[in-house]
């Protein structure tokens, strides 16, 4: 059996090292969620409106934002607002920017496929019964695409936390960075340690995104 | 603007564009027949093979490609798996899209409607004839705009390559941000490039899901 490194694991406080670094992403993940589902949501409303220029403008943000990688949009604002604006941005704040814009634009999609599903009739009806174009979304459009949203949405979480492990390529301290970290620190003493280490942020990445994805298809299948 | 500076770097920037495709290419070719096998092992049932499918479909969506590249090219090499950046970024590229291109596959094939095979069962077909000439026409035309869609997600995960030491196109960017602060003309030249490579497919994409829009069958 050949020496896996695990121990290294055990050692110290490296595992709460490594947890704690996780919680910077996931943090920065649930926040851009936090913001991106209202955000979302309103650019969903806006898209489906008549308007052309309207229509244009969100569907040039929506393509930009979803065709270029993440990686490409954080060193955008990262490296590239730094040097346009003259503003010193911090790797979390410009991350936060950036899978908010994501995000937004995700959700907006999703919700505009939602909105777009519901049969025109059911406006039709709810004109006819004299409600106001605020009680029509309220009262029957919003109850029904709810639904369709919700597992969606969970899927976007998982999607947001996995993506959010880029952040390391603009230097922001997460779980890959005090991963390295921990294996520099132990290059004597277990050499090793990278096998042990890197397994281990699999698996953590693994049990947090898993339960996530299980929750989402359920729902998905029972509301579906 | 600095069109000096960006006219320099362009042939650099194209080598490295080179490379993401490539590799793109490499990894999504090798990613579609492992995604269609596992689809059919799940779509017949088949024993045992059925729960190693899952099991990897499982580990792979619900991880970072990111992480799946440190792990093959860090940890891997510990337990004598020896490993190359190239080599590495194809095997994470397939690793992570096997999944995702079995879920596309198996989507069309469960929109095939059961009574497509028995119909094709009961005309004589053997099970693998059904298969190929009846059930899998029906179900490609159903998968195509998630295919599509994967390839378009795969291109982009690519560009996390730079963490495994790849020389792409991010890696070509930071490195002359680092090098000359033309931070602008850098940043300019990666959106570019990039939007050569993912704008194409994505209009075929459209084209294609419309195409196949009206080859369905009796909708």
């Amino acid at each position: 059996m050949p020496d896996l490194g695990l121990d290294v694991l055990f050692k110290g406080k490296n595992m709460l090292r490594l947890l704690g670094g996780l919680w910077t992403a996931v943090e920065i993940s649930l926040i851009a969620v936090a913001l991106s589902i209202p955000l979302g949501i309103l650019l969903g409303i806006i898209m489906t409106s008549k308007n052309p220029i309207v229509k244009a403008v969100t569907r040039i943000y929506l393509e930009f934002v979803r065709i270029m990688p993440q990686l490409v949009l954080l060193f955008i604002v990262f490296f590239g607002s730094t040097g346009a604006l003259g503003w010193n941005i911090s790797g979390e704040l410009a991350s936060v920017i950036v899978f908010t814009a994501w995000g937004t634009a995700e959700m907006g999609d999703l919700v505009r496929g939602a909105l777009i599903s519901i049969p025109k009739h059911q406006y039709e009806s709810a004109a006819a019964l004299s409600l106001t174009s605020a009680q029509t979304y309220i009262y029957v459009i919003i109850p029904q695409t709810v639904r369709r949203l919700i597992p969606l949405s969970i899927n976007l979480i998982t999607r947001m936390i996995k993506t959010t492990s880029l952040i390391l390529m603009i230097g922001v301290v997460e779980v890959l960075k005090v991963a390295q970290q921990i294996i520099e620190a132990n290059r004597m003493t277990s050499p090793n340690a990278a096998f042990g280490v890197y397994l281990a942020v699999l698996l953590i990445y693994f049990i947090l995104c898993w339960p996530i994805s299980l929750l989402a298809r359920r729902l998905e299948k029972k509301w579906g | 603007m600095n069109w000096d500076f960006i006219w320099k770097y362009l042939p650099m920037y194209g080598e490295a564009a080179l490379l993401t495709v490539k590799i793109g290419l490499a990894g999504i070719g090798i990613a579609i027949p492992v995604g269609f096998f596992c689809a059919v092992i799940q779509y017949f049932k088949v024993a045992l093979l059925r729960r190693i499918v899952s099991v990897y479909i499982e580990i792979s969506r619900n991880t970072p490609l990111l992480i799946q590249l440190f792990f093959i090219y860090y940890a891997l090499p510990k337990i004598g798996i020896p490993t190359n950046p190239s080599v590495c970024g194809v095997a994470g590229l397939a690793f992570l899209g096997g999944s995702y291109m079995a879920e596309a596959f198996r989507s069309g094939l469960e929109a095939v409607e059961t009574v497509q095979m028995e119909s094709a069962l009961s005309l004589g077909l053997k099970r693998g004839q059904a298969l190929l000439y009846v059930i899998l026409p029906q179900a490609v035309s159903v998968s195509v705009p998630a295919f599509v869609a994967n390839i378009i997600f795969l291109l982009k995960e690519t560009s996390v390559f730079s963490a495994v030491s790849l020389m792409d196109l991010m890696f070509t960017a930071k490195d002359l941000i680092g090098q000359y602060y033309k931070t602008t003309e850098s940043l300019f030249m990666l959106v570019v490039f990039y939007m050569i490579i993912l704008l194409p497919v994505s209009i075929l994409g459209s084209v294609l899901e419309r195409r196949v829009r009206r080859a369905g069958f009796g909708s």
